[in-house]
């Protein structure tokens, strides 16, 4: 039996991971490679803090504690974020902004497909709007993994980098943890688990095209959606929680 | 960037039976990237339903240092314009 506090958990699970990666694009509004590229991405920051805002605007609704979206995300503690930990990580430089992207945006779009049909008619809705922004963020990261992959031995090398150092944050983005598995059994939530084969091979695909190596590893991280978070969350929840903590309550 | 991508022309159709009209100029390293990056710089406030781009080298451009003898003989001759005909009530918009 779902509960309204499993329902706002699960929520969690999926919102906070386009939170925390919408902060991260955020931090490079004005330091994009190109005017181009940095208004894309700045797009994107825009496209996932949307939906990020009708995600808390229905858990404000649900906890009835006269919450507002804001509280939701600027006022809770680090172990309170559901976020996955590859959406943390560092932009350390434009191979990693772009593979974290795509190795998100291929899960993203896969969650968001299967969401459009919850019997949670906001879920659904919110689902169906983002399955069209998803699309693009995909397609501008599927199209420079192979740019990158496929130029220059350097970008080669950099974006190698970045897949071998990320690939230990994937296998996550398929826990079920107790709040999805209550929400997938009162058919609003996500199996996420069912279609984990089809994201490895869609993205070894892509790997293999873009003439990058597919990690074989068989230790991966975890934690995030208990709330365990990896060092870099602190200081991301820091720069973005700065104003509410330092002047509560104030307004634009 | 010490190597500049090269510089592409975009137009936008900003809605079905309407032309396509030059919005601007930018930089990307193929016709499929200036494609992505005109849809991010200029249709992101709903401004088009349809984006052409051309790579700015092909465009030939008239010279400004000639514009006497392409433009200049064509302003004292009003007789082209069909401005002398008396229009009938019913045709609007002429």
């Amino acid at each position: 039996m779902m509960k309204n506090e499993n329902l706002i958990q699960y929520i969690y699970g999926i919102a906070d991971n386009a939170l925390i990666l919408g902060q991260r694009l955020s931090e490079l509004c004005g330091h994009g490679p190109s005017l181009e590229t940095d208004i894309a991405i700045t797009n994107m920051a825009l496209d996932l803090l949307g939906q990020t805002r009708s995600y808390y605007q229905y858990v404000a609704q649900l906890s009835g504690e006269g919450k507002t979206e804001d509280d939701i995300a600027f006022l809770r503690t680090e172990r309170q974020y559901k976020n996955v930990l590859l959406v943390e990580q560092p932009n350390r430089h434009f191979g990693y902004v772009i593979t974290r992207q795509f190795l998100f945006d291929m899960f993203h779009l896969l969650l968001l497909q299967n969401l459009q049909n919850s019997k949670d008619e906001m879920l659904a809705a919110i689902a169906k709007k983002g399955i069209k922004e998803v699309s693009y963020h995909q397609r501008f990261s599927l199209d420079w993994m192979k740019r990158l992959g496929d130029g220059t031995p350097e970008s080669h090398n950099k974006v190698q980098e970045a897949v071998n150092d990320l690939w230990k944050f994937t296998d996550e983005l398929f826990h079920m943890t107790e709040d999805d598995r209550i929400a997938f059994e009162a058919g609003v939530g996500v199996d996420v688990a069912s279609f984990k084969t089809l994201y490895l091979q869609k993205v070894s695909d892509i790997l293999t095209e873009a003439t990058l190596t597919v990690p074989e590893i068989k230790w991966f991280q975890k934690g995030g959606k208990q709330g365990i978070h990896s060092e870099h969350m602190g200081y991301l929840l820091a720069d973005l929680q700065y104003m509410q903590r330092a002047y509560p309550d104030m307004k634009w | 960037m010490k190597k500049n991508w090269p510089l592409w022309e975009v137009f936008v159709r900003s809605k079905n039976g309407l032309e396509h009209r030059h919005f601007g100029s930018l930089h990307a390293a193929d016709a499929e990237m200036a494609l992505e990056n005109a849809r991010d710089v200029y249709t992101r406030r709903n401004e088009g339903v349809s984006i052409w781009v051309v790579e700015s080298k092909h465009i030939t451009a008239s010279n400004p240092e000639n514009n006497g003898e392409l433009f200049e003989p064509a302003q004292d001759k009003v007789y082209r314009h069909p401005t002398f005909y008396t229009l009938p009530d019913e045709v609007k918009h002429m």
